[in-house]
């Protein structure tokens, strides 16, 4: 009999029942909240005068709504009066049940997917889900972590489970190493263009190979995040090394005997050798550039040194209408130079970027340097309280504001424009987010997503440029 | 949650593939904390040229006519006919909710996001794959005549068109029972409680620093 992958092995661990139809009853270790998808939730609970199965399992925070200037007057003085409510209702909704919560103004407040991991929240060889499709994040820790929808929601605080179907598995390997200025976002950038924005669709994808194995946690949670980006509801990488140093000392990690336990029974969570992967894709790390989409699609991507494509070079009639979409509403024309697309806004932050590592990216490319003329605005928005101190701690801000960039408080901001941060009409962002769709960013916004030191090296020179040119240059 | 039977209604083609949740909902009107209203902003960005506001009334905004629910021969549609990767994107159940607010009773598409896909059944809209020539056809059809009906038969799992032909379509046996009979989720997990609790009695022996550690 062929091996285990990780996915079968988290699942396996995980599974209450099958149903006679093949559906399971998955077992929830853990459910991270937010303002925007739960408060329909809580409501479904007390019309059906249900209570939560296990409130020690649950974990809250406000994210997608909240300011990200100075709020230190509190809820009551959100602007937004729809946001406001929502923000309120979450705390309220956590106060009535018992939910702990960080609320907008505690330092542990962040965005749901970097303050889970960051406090130990989220372990390896949990299961978890959030009202949020970028849970895959939490797949780096090697833990299998599902974005749902409110019902879905409702029925883990109910019922402690998860009815679902085993997915197929997939490993996207990444052998060799990354080039000098070649970040995980240009590695999950390439990765969705090569296998399009649903060829993980029914996949959970193991991110395998030596370009994971090097990675950071900060890198792999980025790349994770972005899983959903290929239609994948999960990513994971396997347990190793540097999954256990980071996870150890976190607030809710094991301690003393019960860390001990916990080391021994996460080192076998890794695919086994044997393991058979229903599709596999082999990608070189020394061929991936950095990168930069250009239309409305994550897939719609391509290397900083390349052109927008153009629709007489494709065949298929709705891959053409696409791009003819695409073109239209970014403004760009076919054969143009990524490198001579010029920016009005800079967004650094969202769940996929916004975390220590990316801002040390970010803040070695403005260092000395200043933001262009042609740019309207820059923001920084770290990922959570605990982030911001540290950066702070590093100097990080000083760099930031010294070269024009403005550092804010921690949030989801500009990734979706739910706060006030947004772009205007027609405006092209360089941003760190994971989404180029339509109006994601603001009405008419047009969004390039790209590494943090993309976004950072295009703040300051009002365009895109290949960061290994400034890398360079700092010698 | 709605049942779902027997359903006959007019078809609307959204010609474009990969329509994601933003274009669904846009993010405005993620803000309320209740379950019903989205149909006023389904496809807000598509449907009106102006930009949308949360508790914007939306009768007097201009409409985009080329917006294919905006046309004459659209109105009243409650089965939307579209392209591959419909609904891909964010986990918003909003996207669900509006297309069910305005009328839509089941989406017809050679695939779905997955998410969404599942958000689907928790609302009684029932999503339908077709293979690519099957949706090819239909949008031919739909565009060739107006007026043109659908008939979705789920306890037979056909979609009937008005000539009398009959396709054929698969779908989960518990969904479909849940759609059939407008089945709460959540009762029915709640009927093997114990098993459950069997489990968590395990868990907490074999991973203790999971239980009560977060309070």
């Amino acid at each position: 009999m062929a091996g285990q992958t990780l996915y079968d092995k988290l699942f396996d661990a995980h599974l209450v029942r099958t149903n006679d139809d093949g559906s399971s009853l998955l077992y929830i270790d853990r459910q991270v909240l937010h303002e925007v998808t739960s408060p329909q939730a809580f409501e479904g609970l007390r019309i059906a005068g249900r209570k939560p199965w296990r409130i020690d399992a649950n974990i809250a925070t406000p994210d997608h709504n909240v300011p990200t200037t100075e709020r230190s007057a509190g809820v009551e003085f959100i602007v937004d009066p729809v946001s406001k409510i929502q923000v309120k209702t979450l705390d309220e909704n956590c106060d009535e049940f018992g939910i702990l919560e960080f609320k907008m103004n505690d330092h542990r407040q962040g965005i749901v997917h970097v303050m889970a991991p960051e406090q130990g929240a989220i372990l390896p060889g949990v299961t978890a889900v959030c009202g949020d499709s970028h849970t895959a994040t939490l797949g780096a820790l090697g833990a299998l972590a599902h974005g749902v929808g409110t019902s879905e929601v409702e029925h883990v605080l109910a019922t402690q489970c998860l009815i679902t179907k085993k997915m197929k598995n997939m490993l996207v390997r990444v052998d060799g190493a990354l080039g000098v200025g070649v970040t995980p976002k240009d590695v999950v950038l390439h990765v969705i263009g090569v296998i399009g924005t649903a060829g993980g669709t029914g996949y959970a994808i193991e991110f395998g190979g030596d370009v994971f194995r090097n990675m950071s946690m900060e890198g792999r949670m980025t790349v994770c995040n972005m899983a959903i980006e290929a239609g994948a509801r999960v990513g994971l990488v396997a347990v190793d090394q540097i999954t256990l140093d980071y996870v150890e000392g976190r607030a809710f990690s094991p301690k003393g005997e019960d860390w001990n336990r916990a080391v021994e029974a996460w080192r076998s969570l890794v695919s086994d050798e044997d393991a058979e992967f229903d599709e596999v894709i082999v990608i070189n790390g020394a061929d991936i550039e950095p990168q930069v989409t250009w239309g409305t699609s994550p897939e719609m991507v391509v290397s900083v040194s390349d052109q927008v494509p153009n629709p007489a070079n494709e065949t298929d009639p709705v891959k053409v209408d696409g791009i003819n979409r695409a073109l239209k509403y970014m403004g760009l024309k076919a054969d143009q130079k990524i490198t001579d697309i010029k920016l009005d806004r800079v967004f650094i932050g969202s769940c996929t970027n916004s975390r220590i590592e990316d801002l040390r990216d970010a803040a070695k490319v403005v260092k000395g340097r200043k933001v262009a003329d042609n740019i309207i605005q820059a923001l920084v928005v770290p990922g959570s309280g605990l982030v911001k101190t540290q950066a702070e701690n590093e100097g990080l801000d000083k760099i930031f504001i010294e070269a024009g960039l403005e550092w804010r408080e921690p949030g989801c901001s500009m990734c979706l424009a739910m706060n006030p941060d947004k772009l205007g009409n027609g405006e092209h962002c360089a941003s760190t987010s994971n989404r180029n769709f339509e109006g994601r960013q603001g009405f008419g916004g047009r969004t390039h997503l790209v590494s943090p030191a993309m976004a950072a090296a295009a703040a300051v020179t009002g365009h895109f440029i290949d960061v290994r040119e400034l890398l360079q240059a700092n010698g | 949650m709605n049942k779902f039977t027997l359903h006959t209604g007019i078809a609307a083609p959204l010609d474009r593939a990969n329509i994601d949740t933003d274009m669904i909902i846009p993010k405005q009107f993620l803000k309320s904390i209740k379950r019903s209203g989205f149909g006023k902003n389904l496809f807000d960005e598509l449907r009106y040229l102006d930009e949308g506001q949360p508790d914007q009334e939306c009768t007097g905004r201009p409409l985009n006519e080329d917006f294919v629910l905006n046309k004459a021969r659209y109105q009243g549609a409650s089965v939307l006919l579209a392209r591959e990767n419909f609904g891909c994107g964010s986990s918003r159940e909003h996207a669900p909710w509006a297309l069910e607010d305005f009328g839509i009773r089941s989406v017809i598409a050679p695939s779905f996001a997955e998410i969404f896909y599942n958000n689907c059944f928790k609302n009684g809209l029932l999503p339908i794959v077709l293979s690519d020539a099957q949706v090819d056809q239909l949008f031919i059809e739909v565009e060739a005549s107006e007026g043109y009906q659908l008939t979705i038969n789920l306890e037979k799992q056909v979609v009937v068109t008005p000539s009398g032909e009959e396709i054929a379509f698969d779908i989960d046996g518990f969904r479909k029972h849940c759609l059939l009979n407008g089945l709460d989720d959540i009762g029915l997990t709640l009927q093997h409680a114990d098993e459950i609790k069997a489990y968590e009695a395990k868990r907490k022996a074999e991973a203790p620093w999971l239980f009560g550690a977060i309070q």
